[in-house]
């Protein structure tokens, strides 16, 4: 489905993720973010941009895999996106709901 | 003479010793199973034990007994494989040559990964399932116990069976019910995951399922340890759940042998091609099975239907012709509801569980996401399919490999 964001127009699915990763940019990124009432440092988009560097390479993303990145650890992960992180981040990142295998 | 090594003389391994000795000449291919145990668990039995439906005697055989003639059963540990140079090298010093390595060594649950799981609580007020000793210590716990918060635990995905712990807040809730103390205990459900199941159908009706039941659901957990002194567990986000009793799935992981041999990921799953099942690394090197990092459940009724199909393709490359890029990630699974009931789910990469009739489009007698006595008596019937049909690669009729899309009621 179509939504109207930071002025221009993104597909995203029933759940509000994007579909469509080539349309993301940083403006959709925070209005995004605020959606999920947090307000984006430096700090956050460092580790956006390792998901999204992820997500390019095909690497499936856990909170286990995060944890062992060497970009932020399991803590600041949850000081940084307080409510399901991985979901939120990966939601303002533009990248799909990161599958967990069944 | 050539020679197959198979690692693991679990489920899928001694499912593909009986379907490849099957088919393949014995004067041209020798086969050899390596195994470091004697006995064959039914690990689905498990989840039957703590409760007192089966007992010991149910679930474990003799490992020779499920391998065909022709094949040498290896009763030894494993060092590690040295893919480059096509040979295992054992604990004992001898080195086995392989044509070609089928990997089935499984996965296995490792609670020491999160701080204060294995602590002082272990096996006291903090429990797993997931092995022999953990589930004959819980029903000798839960024989005992008087009441109190019982809390039902996912530690991390991807775990074996993933419904089983569901099951087993299911059937607690039955077991309480019987012994007239079901008043007496909480029940709570804690999920890594934002719901009951990953997939949004069959969520909607466990989720039903629990509410029915008093079962209080608590998602989008992730552990960062044990307090045993507190008796709570504590997530990262410092979310804080008092229990009483924890019966817990700890984080799952391939074998060490993969981690020793190099050739596992970051949980020691082998990466695996979803669809031929041949390793990504070394194309004489074929995974099945809990050992494979594919997206597909860690079921034994995956590993039935890989094993038709890496049957098929070994037979393909020893023939030195292109192999089938079939496997789906069909997965079919009997989820104990209590009460003498069960739900059945039939899903694949692709297709979600959804309502239905199986195997027998709209016959059934199966039932797909319903609750049926029939579903019941399937999923006990199946100790006896277990252990007499599927382990020795006898075709299980009406029910393929493939998922059928048939009876099924998609949107």
């Amino acid at each position: 489905m179509d939504k109207q964001i930071a002025g221009t127009t993104v597909q995203v699915n029933e759940e509000g993720y994007m579909t469509n990763f080539s349309e993301w940019n940083q403006q959709i990124g925070t209005e995004l973010a605020k959606e999920a009432n947090l307000d984006m440092t430096p700090r956050h988009w460092e580790v956006i941009t390792y998901l999204q560097t992820e997500f390019k390479n095909d690497v499936p993303l856990s909170i286990r895999k995060i944890g062992k990145s060497g970009v932020v650890d399991i803590k600041e992960f949850y000081a940084l996106f307080p409510i399901a992180p991985l979901k939120t981040a990966s939601k303002i990142a533009g990248i799909p709901k990161p599958a967990s295998c069944i | 003479m050539k020679r197959i090594v198979i690692l693991g003389a679990g489920t899928a391994g001694t499912m593909m010793a009986n379907h490849l000795r099957h088919h393949l000449e014995a004067d041209l291919w020798e086969i050899d199973i390596i195994d470091e145990r004697t006995e064959h668990h039914y690990q689905p039995g498990y989840l039957f034990l703590p409760f007192d439906i089966y007992t010991p005697e149910d679930i474990i055989k003799p490992i020779k007994d499920y391998i065909p003639r022709g094949v040498n059963l290896i009763n030894d540990s494993i060092d590690r494989v040295v893919p480059a140079e096509n040979y295992v090298q054992m604990v004992n010093g001898d080195r086995l040559r392989y044509d070609l390595l089928i990997v089935a060594t499984g996965a296995k649950i490792a609670p020491e990964e999160i701080e204060g799981m294995k602590g002082e609580e272990w096996q006291k007020s903090v429990f797993d399932f997931y092995t022999f000793d953990g589930a004959l210590a819980l029903r000798n716990k839960l024989r005992e116990w008087e009441g109190g918060k019982l809390v039902v635990h996912i530690t991390e995905m991807p775990i074996k069976c993933p419904v089983a712990p569901l099951e087993f807040a299911f059937l607690a809730d039955s077991y309480f019910k019987d012994k007239k103390m079901r008043d007496k205990v909480e029940i709570t459900y804690v999920t890594p995951m934002s719901g009951a199941f990953t997939k949004p159908k069959a969520t909607a009706a466990l989720e039903h399922l629990l509410d029915e039941k008093h079962i209080k659901i608590e998602s989008d957990f992730a552990i960062e340890r044990v307090d045993n002194e507190q008796k709570m567990i504590v997530d990262y986000g410092g979310r804080e759940i008092p229990f009483d009793l924890l019966v817990t799935v700890p984080t799952n992981k391939g074998d060490e042998v993969m981690a020793r041999s190099g050739m596992g990921d970051d949980l020691n799953y082998v990466p695996t091609n979803k669809a031929t099942l041949q390793s990504k690394n070394w194309e004489n090197i074929f995974v099945i099975g809990d050992a494979t990092n594919i997206a597909a459940s860690k079921a034994g009724s995956v590993a039935h239907f890989e094993a038709e199909i890496l049957t098929e393709n070994i037979l393909h490359y020893i023939k030195g012709e292109p192999m089938k890029d079939e496997f789906d990630g069909h997965a079919n699974c009997f989820i104990e509801t209590g009460g003498g009931k069960a739900l059945l789910i039939d899903f694949n990469y692709t297709h979600e569980p959804v309502e239905g009739t199986f195997p027998f489009p709209g016959i059934g007698p199966l039932r797909l996401l319903k609750e049926s006595r029939m579903n019941h008596m399937g999923k006990l019937a199946f100790r006896w399919v277990y252990w007499n049909m599927l382990l020795k690669g006898v075709h299980i009729p009406f029910v393929s490999s493939n998922m059928s899309e048939a009876g099924k009621h998609y949107d």
